[in-house]
Order: structure tokens, then sequence, then C-alpha cells
């Protein structure tokens, strides 16, 4: 399995490759016929590469509580991986997966990642979902020096040398959002609302820091644990209190609830008396709580399905293809679908499948083929990309009424968190 | 049981029993197993502990208790809690607002490290607390509920929420807790690294240590009129009581043992696993870990180390090859093991392998001296009859 | 906090709130009666009893698009049929577990506990592999989506109200059949003495199968209802688990009038510390008090008295 450690790559090909490599025609264009370079000078850290295949590592849930999210995410990877290896793989050779099942507990990521590096020296691992997973297989990544491609929109406060987020950190996502929010609805009270974890309680803090620096109010923010289905009090405590904006993080079979209760209880969302501001629903989530729970509902995100342009309707298409026509496409599934392009473009740039020359070739790798338009991975690992605002339809899918007009900046540390 | 010198015991039966453990421990495994799947084995050890206590407390006494996970995550926590406090020093924490507290804290606006945190910059009292927290806590439910006489069906449903209480309440104070992350990249225990290989191996052998001082005191108490007592409450707890034993101090000092055991193997499990979450502390891990206790035959001790190693080591490599049948599996086994084998893997073997045994022509004839005592009542005792009693 | 509001607001506020807390007390009858029955009456521990709710959700969704794809004219009223469907099949699932399982460990309620958890994992995965892991929508005919206007600020949500309707009927129903019918008297002579009840010539077997298919028929009725206001996926049912159990238990297990009252009681006090304080703090307080009452009353608050 293990290939030889020794024989230096010699240099100047290894030169020659990456620049060649670097145009980005290439990356659509590099077939069979491009001959492989030999396994001794793509790979001088004993990964899993032969002279015709690679592995890398797919580590999701596909059973317990997060199975519901993480499919999509394990459906858009193969899809990338499927595609890029008919379009003649990585370096000429074949990408092959190991999937690894996290199984919706922390621990058993942590130990699928280290069997991942360790026993099949995988060359990357597409994977991870929740910030909990992901906290948990960081120590494994960064001690065996693993790349990890991680598609969820996140909290921040993080930034490996052997994690490349191609999901938004929490400002991408909320800044603008409440820019948008102020600038065109002229908003002036916000309500914080989340389930009860990480991501929502920091997104809000962002929310609340940005919204206070505008001189504007936030009237309340509160949180409910992970597969509460009781809304009807904070839907009460909303009317009593009348924001123009309802900021929602919750997650998970919660929101079918809240959107479900929200409706019953006469709040009208296309009336936007209040507006709802949503984080954390996606197509995906829509299925769930149906199109007409969420009509008017806005979403600030980075991908939406209906994005119209011409990637995107290749992505769609082939995703449809591939998995099924009843198949929606969310953020974070576009997320994932990421990775493995973004990674077949480090290692062609690198020339090479050694994770350190990898971390040193991905800043300034861009990807133009992405659904979501255009990415480009900052000095900081983490993508430049624009954030969308869209409003739910009764069909499930989102209308894109703003759009950044440049990429937004990755800013995981944001000012008075450092 | 009249041997008394200790080389006596390890010659007889029960002795014998240990020594292959041991053996299986100390030699076999560390020799044929790498340093990966080696500190699998050890994962798998550290809920051993809480299946012991198990043994003791619903077994032995007849308490089932579903909450054992927050008595492993309470151990487990104040372990991590020490870690997280070395590996968070004014140097290497440099770049938050707060240098020198926990990064969570500071990511929650936390400014000054809580009170209930500074203890735990002492290891010593580290090691006080993982067994001290866990044995307060189940000193307190145990003397509010047995002393009421509170027991069976109740006891257990009541024990689930409070694991549920707990893991909310650790959720929702994320600042001072982590949150459902909780507590991660614990790097190194007094300055010696836990992350390298070498590191992970000696824990492992601590960790066996630990598991037989641990299985010898739970022996200890089991041999004892002590244990006796126990066993005689548990099925027939009213004669006990007419006996005039105060019957719930001996029902709080097991759960006390028990909550002890559970907290000891969540220490250890921080210290080979490098993080601690809430997730340890729930409904599911909770009842997990009777299952262990379950399937290796709830009146066994060393049937309870058994179903440890067995169903985790089933659970790692069924969900590697068939990651969707995992739960069929597990849920099969846990049907299985109550309707099919009640007393699990120990009753198992007590009834189809020992009287081969005694057809082996040395050994079984040699085993055959001391006849074994007998782990399990004939028949499954009657908890309901015994509760109406 | 209140300085701000009209008199006329804050009363609706109350009245809104007070409705909240009706809404959950439905919800927490639903969930309680049928293991209150299957708790409660017979012993059996049945952690798979949100597995039940979920196939009672599962059938209504599946209902609801048959419903509308063959007969869409008839949309209006596919609930009653999924609710009744609901009934059905959960409780024939129940009648065939009880026959495989649980009949076989009536003597040892505790191993009950253990023996359901694995069915409750098997149910889930099954779910999972029929369904997709992603939750499903079940969508409502029109007449049950809007709320009342009763006045400017007070909406009294339709499907709460039917939520509520259900709960009681139940309720009714479940009590009639337990103590005004001839078979409610079998049951609680098997669950009170079952040699005599044997002796006295009770089929105790059929009893218990039909308590039990009973029992799980209900936990049906009740997924299919939830339908209305929360998700259908494979796990949600485990979200119900513990409230379920401490409902039953805080009210005294054998007895019925004893759910409903600490039903009442725990939706009430959760939902008024919901207002009062953030969501999990109020989940928390709540189950610490209840478990602090259970410590000090622990044959809950209505116990049923028997020589034993």
């Amino acid at each position: 399995m293990k290939t030889p450690k020794h024989s230096l790559p010699s240099r100047p090909r290894r030169r020659l490759l990456a620049g060649l490599l670097a145009l980005p025609a290439v990356l659509a264009l590099s077939t069979p016929s491009f001959a492989a370079p030999p396994t001794s000078e793509v790979n001088t850290s004993g990964l899993a590469v032969t002279e015709d295949t690679v592995k890398v590592g797919i580590l999701h849930s596909i059973t317990g509580t997060m199975a519901i999210s993480e499919i999509g995410s394990v459906q858009a990877e193969k899809l990338a991986i499927e595609q890029i290896n008919a379009q003649g793989g990585v370096l000429g050779r074949q990408i092959e997966y190991v999937q690894e099942d996290g199984a919706s507990d922390w621990p058993t990521f942590a130990e699928k990642a280290r069997k991942l590096l360790r026993q099949d020296d995988v060359a990357a691992i597409f994977g991870c979902w929740t910030s909990a997973s992901r906290k948990a297989v960081l120590p494994v990544i960064e001690q065996f020096n693993g790349m990890l491609y991680y598609p969820t929109f996140y909290e921040g406060l993080e930034q490996s040398p052997n994690v490349i987020y191609t999901g938004q950190e929490a400002t991408q996502q909320i800044l603008a959002g409440i820019d948008w929010a102020v600038k065109e609805k002229g908003a002036k009270t916000f309500y914080l609302l989340g389930s009860d974890y990480i991501w929502p309680r920091t997104s809000n803090k962002i929310a609340r820091i940005h919204i206070e620096k505008k001189g504007l109010k936030v009237v309340g923010e509160e949180y409910y644990p992970l597969g509460h289905t009781q809304f009807n009090s904070v839907i009460n405590k909303i009317k009593l209190r009348k924001p123009d904006v309802i900021f929602a993080s919750v997650v998970g079979g919660s929101n079918v609830a809240f959107y479900k209760q929200m409706k019953a209880a006469g709040v009208d969302l296309t009336e936007e008396d209040p507006l709802l501001l949503t984080i954390s629903v996606t197509e995906d989530e829509i299925r769930g709580i149906g199109g007409e729970n969420v009509e008017g509902v806005y979403a600030s995100m980075k991908y939406f399905q209906s994005l119209d342009n011409l990637n995107n309707k290749e992505f769609v298409a082939a995703f449809k293809e591939r998995w099924g026509d009843d198949m929606v496409i969310g953020d974070v599934t576009q997320a994932a679908y990421l990775g493995p392009w973004l990674w077949k473009a480090a290692v062609e740039k690198a020339g090479s499948f050694d994770v350190d020359k990898i971390r040193e070739a991905s800043p300034g790798i861009e990807f133009k083929k992405a659904p979501e338009g255009y990415v480009r991975i900052h000095e900081n690992h983490h993508l430049w990309s624009k954030t969308r605002i869209g409003v739910a339809q009764t069909n499930g899918q989102y209308k894109v009424v703003h759009e950044t007009k440049d990429l937004m900046e990755p800013d995981p540390f944001p000012e008075g968190y450092k | 049981m009249k041997t008394n010198s200790p080389l006596q015991w390890l010659t007889s039966r029960e002795g014998i029993y240990y020594l292959l453990l041991a053996l299986l421990l100390l030699v076999v495994l560390p020799l044929t197993l790498d340093a990966f799947r080696l500190n699998m084995v050890g994962k798998y050890l550290t809920y051993a502990f809480a299946a012991i206590g198990l043994v003791m407390c619903w077994g032995k006494a007849g308490i089932l208790s579903l909450g054992q996970g927050v008595f492993f995550g309470l151990g487990g926590y104040c372990m991590a809690m020490f870690l997280k406090l070395e590996a968070s020093t004014p140097e290497a924490t440099s770049n938050q607002s707060t240098p020198g507290i926990p990064d969570f804290m500071d990511w929650n606006q936390i400014t000054e490290l809580p009170g209930f945190w500074q203890p735990f910059h002492s290891f010593s009292f580290t090691l006080i607390a993982v067994i001290a927290v866990p044995v307060l806590l189940a000193f307190i439910i145990g003397v509010a509920m047995f002393k009421r006489r509170v027991g069976g069906v109740y006891f257990a449903i009541i024990t689930q929420a409070i694991a549920a209480i707990l893991t909310i309440l650790i959720i929702g104070q994320q600042g001072l807790t982590g949150g459902v992350n909780g507590i991660t990249d614990l790097q190194t225990l007094m300055g010696w690294n836990i992350r390298t290989d070498a590191a992970k191996t000696t824990l492992y052998f601590v960790c066996v240590g630990l598991l037989f001082v641990s299985l010898l005191v739970a022996r200890q108490v089991q041999n004892a009129k002590l244990g006796r007592i126990l066993v005689a409450m548990r099925d027939q707890e009213t004669r006990v009581r007419f006996s005039g034993y105060d019957v719930a101090s001996f029902k709080v000092f097991v759960f006390c043992l028990a909550a002890g055991l559970a907290g000891i193997g969540g220490a250890l499990f921080t210290l080979q696993v490098g993080f601690m979450s809430p997730s340890f502390v729930g409904i599911v891990p909770s009842i997990e870990m009777v299952v262990f206790c379950a399937l290796g035959g709830r009146y066994s001790l060393l049937g309870g180390v058994y179903g440890a190693l067995l169903v985790n080591a089933a659970k790692s490599g069924f969900s590697e090859s068939f990651p969707e049948l995992w739960p069929y599996a597990m849920g099969a086994l846990f049907i299985g093991v109550v309707l099919a084998f009640p007393n699990g893997l120990a009753g198992l073997y007590e009834r189809y392998i020992m009287p081969l045994e005694k057809r082996l022509p040395v050994i079984g004839k040699y085993l055959d001296k001391d006849s074994p005592e007998p782990q399990a009542p004939p028949v499954v005792s009657d908890q309901l009859s015994a509760e109406k009693s | 906090m209140f300085a701000d509001y009209s008199s006329t607001e804050l009363m609706s506020i109350f009245a809104m709130q007070g409705f909240a807390g009706l809404s959950l007390f439905s919800v927490f009858v639903l969930m309680a009666m049928g293991l209150a029955i299957i708790f409660g009456q017979m012993g059996v521990i049945n952690m798979a009893h949100g597995e039940f709710m979920i196939l009672g959700a599962y059938t209504t969704y599946l209902t609801s698009q048959f419903f509308q794809n063959v007969i869409p004219e008839l949309f209006a009223a596919s609930f009653f049929f999924a609710m009744v469907l609901a009934f059905l099949v959960s409780g024939a699932l129940g009648a065939f577990i009880e026959w495989a399982m649980v009949r076989h460990l009536y003597r040892r309620p505790l191993d009950t506990l253990l023996a359901t958890w694995g069915l409750s994992l098997i149910l889930q995965q099954a779910y999972r592999s029929i369904f997709g892991a992603r939750e499903v929508g079940v969508d409502l005919p029109d007449w049950m989506m809007g709320a009342f206007n009763v006045t400017d600020f007070v909406q009294l949500p339709i499907n709460g109200l039917f939520v509520m309707v259900i709960a009681l009927s139940i309720a009714l129903a479940v009590y009639l059949l337990m103590y005004r019918s001839g078979w409610g008297k079998k049951v609680r002579a098997v669950v009170q003495n079952r040699p005599m009840a044997e002796a006295v010539g009770i089929n105790t077997a059929g009893v218990d199968r039909a308590t039990f298919a009973l029992g799980c028929g209900i936990a049906g009725v009740a997924g299919s209802a939830f339908t209305m206001i929360g998700s259908t996926g494979p796990s949600s049912g485990q979200a119900y688990i513990v409230d379920t159990f401490l409902v039953v238990v805080f009210g005294g297990a054998q007895s019925l009038i004893g759910t409903i009252v600490s039903a009442f009681g725990i939706s009430q006090a959760q939902s008024t510390m919901e207002f009062f304080l953030s969501g999990s703090m109020a989940k928390v307080l709540t189950l610490l008090v209840v478990v602090g009452i259970l410590m000090l009353r622990p044959e809950g608050l209505m116990a049923l008295k028997v020589r034993r």
C-alpha cells in the first residue's frame, strides 16, 4: 500500500508542471493523455498513491441524528470526485474514496479520522459538518498532518493550517445580511433567535456587535435546546417586542416546528412585519419544513440552487442526474462540492500530493467553475465568496433578491473577538 | 471461596480467569495491535469501568441506573478542565483578548476564570475530584431516593432525567463548559505530551492497571458480607430490611461505588481521546453502558469488561464495513441479549463452555477441584415481584 | 418589561401565552396517553414509544401523498383517514412486537427497557433506509392552516386547536375504555393481579396484546397529529422520550388522571418559565422541579392505592 518515501522529486519538472496547471483553462482540460508523473515524485510522505490511483477519505455521518444534514454533502463530494475522474483524475491518477461514518458522534469522528490518516493514508479528507465534529477531528488532523476540506458555514474563530474551510465563516453570512436588511428594508430593531450551541451563539454575538455599532437595537436574544419543538412562548415574546427583523439561526428538526408554529400563530412572513432573516435554512431544510410554511423568509447565504449562471445550471443538472430528480441542493452541499475541486487544483499547482506542498499552494487557488460563481482561497484558508439574499418561494426554492457587489473577504477572527 | 493467600487465589478457577484477562490485555493485544488500534482498545476499556460499576449496582444490588453517563462525564470533565487549564497558558493563548483562560471562554467574552475552575490548576485536587465529584452527586441522589424507597423503574427514569438535565445545562452554559463542542484540544499532562503514540500506549497500560485495581476492589466488596447483603437485598429487599439492615445505606454505598468507578473511567477516557463533550453525559451513552454490562453478563465483573470490549470492537468493525447496517446489528444485539441469554456472555459460558471443560483430560480435572461459585441466580430474579412485595 | 404596553396588549399576550401553555399541554397528553397505558398499566418501559409515534407520522405523510397524487378532490379529508391508518399501523406493529418480544419479558420490567431500546435503534435505521435521512414535510389541507382572529392581537391557530381536540378526545376515549367498559375492567384486573385474573377465566395473553397494541396505536395517532406542529425525521421520536416518561412518572404511573394533571402542571410551568427565561434554562428548571418533587413524593402526584 505504502509507496517508498525516498527519491526526491526533480525540481524543475515540478515547477513546469505547476506552472502549466495553474492555468485555469487546464483545470477543465487535464485529460488522460496527459502523462502522469511518477509516484515517487508526487508523493514523498507515504500517502496511498499508486501509479494510477490516489486515495481520499469522505467522513460524514450517514447514521444518527446528523445524517439528515450530512447526506447532501456526501453526495456532492462523490459527484465531484466522479466528475474529476471522468476528466482524467488528478495528476493522471483516478481518485478512490474511502467512506467512513461519523455516526453523529464526535469521538467516532476523531477515531475515523485517525483511521483514515494512519491506516488508509488518504491524501485528503472531505468531511465533518457540525462544529463539534470538526473540533474533535482537528487535533488528529494536525497531529498526523492531514488535509481536511470542511464544507459547513460555521462560527469562525479558527484557522488551522490543515483545514480548508469551503463554507462561510460567520461574518461573511451575517454582516451582508444585516446591512441589506438595514439599507433595503429600513430595519431598526432585531430579535435574535437560535438553537443552543456555539454557532448560533457566536453568530448572534457578531450580529449584535454589528447592529449596535450602527446605533440600532437588539430587542431580544433567545436560545432553545437542539431538537426543541415548542416555540409558542417565543412567538408571543416576538409579538410583544415587535422587532423589525427576526434573525434566526435555529437548526435541524426545530426549524420545522418553529416555522409551522409561526404560520399557525398568524404571523404571515410574506408581509415582512416582522421580516425573518435566517442563516440556517437552506433548500435542504425547506423540504422538511414545507415551502408554504417558509414563504417570504429571507436567507443570507452564498449559494442558492436557483442561481442563474452557467456553472450552476450544469452542476444542478449533473447532481440531479446522479442522485435523482427530486434532489434539492443547499448552501452546504454546494460548498462540499467545491472541496474535491479545490484540492485537485492545489495538487496540480503543487505538482504533488504531499500535504505540506498543498498547504503552501492553496492560498490564491481559484475555481472558476464553482456553481456559486467564482471562489478563491484566502491566505487564512477560508474562501473569498459573494453573499446573496434570497427570499423563499412556495416551491421550496429561493429567489435571489440581492448579491454583494464584490467577493466578501473571510474574517474568521472579527473585531471584538480577538 | 476458601482461598486465603494471593497465590492460592491465582491458581483457583476465578484466579485463572483474571490471569487470562491480564494476559489478553497486557500481552496479547499490545503485541498484536498497532498503536492506533491499541489506543482504541484503551478507549473501550474506559467504558469497562462504568460496566464494572453497573455490575455491582445493577447485577448485584438490583439498582438500574440510566445515569452512569453523568458520572462518567463528570469524571471526564474534571480531568478535561485540568488539561485545558494546562493548555491555556498565557503564552499559548496570547492572541486572545484575555490570555490565560481557555479559548472557548474568550470566545464567549468571559474575561476571568470562573471560581469553580480555579482549583483545577492543581493536579492532586483534580485526581481527588475525578472520584469525589461523581461520588458526591451519587450520594445526594442516592440519599434522596433510597431513603424514600424509590427503586426499580422509577429510579431508572429519574436518573435518565438527570442525564438529560446535565446535558442541557452543559450545552447551555457554553462560556463555562465549552458547550456542545465540549472541552477540546487537550495536549499535555504535567508537560507530558499525551498525543504521541508512546504516550497513548503508556496510558493504555495505566488504564489496564487501574482496571484491575477496580476489579479487585469490586471483587472484595462482592465477596465480603456486604456483597451478600446486596444480593439478598436484590432478591428479597423486605426480608433484609426486617432482618434489621438499613437497606437504603447499602444502596447508597453501592451507587456511590458505581459512580466513582464511572468517574475514573471518564477521566481515563479524556486522557486517551483528548477531549470531553456533553455527548458522553447524555441518555444514549448511559444506556449503552448498561448494554455493555448486560451483554457481558450483568452478574459477572469480568463479563462487564468483556462486554465493553466486544460491543465497542463490534461497533468499530461493523461500522467500518457496513455503516448502514450497524444500527440493525446493535439493536438486534440488545434484543437478543435480553430475550435469548439474559445472563449475557458469562451466563452462556457457564452453561455451555464449563461443562465442556470438565471433559478436558488434565485441565478439566484441575479446574473441577474447586467448583465454581454460581454467579447468577438460577432464574433471572423476579424484579417486579420484588418491587411489589 | 411590561411598562411600554397598553393593558389590552398585555391581556392579549397573556391570553396567547395561556393558549401556548394549553397547546403544550395537549402535546404532552397525546405523548403520554399511550405510554400511560403501556408503562403505567402494564409496567413495560417502552423506550421505542417515540418511534411508534414517528411511524404514525410517516403513515400520515404517505397518506397525504397518496391523496394528493391519486384523489386530490378528497385531500381536505385526508387527515382523518391518515389518523385512523396511523392508529392501525402503529397498533399492528405494537401487537406484533408484543407477541415477538414483550410478552417474554413481563416478569422483568427493566429488561423491557433494553429490548425496546434496541427496537428503537432498529426502527430508526429502518425509517432512514425507507424514507431517507432527510426530514419529510406533510402537506396540510388548507382548512387546517391559519388562525382564528379573536381580536387584533389574539390569534388561535387552527391546527393547535385541532391537536387540542384530538388530545382531549383520546384522553376521554381512553378513560371510558379503561374505567367504564368491561374490557377495561379486565385490563385492570390483569394489571393488579395476574394469577387471580387468570383464575377467573380472563385470557391474560389476549388482554396484554390488545393493551399494548392500543398504547402503540395511540402513539401513532399522536405522531400523526404532531406532523402539524413538528418535524418528521428518522430520529425525531428521540426528542420526546424523556419528557413523555417524566409526565407519566410524575403523574403517578398507574393513574390516568394523574397523567393528565401532571401534563397540565409541567406544560404550564414550562411555558410560563419560557416566557420569562431563556428556552434552555426554562427546560432545565422544569426538569429539576419535576425530579425534585419526585424525590419528595416518589409515587407521583396521584398514587393508586392498592394493597399488594
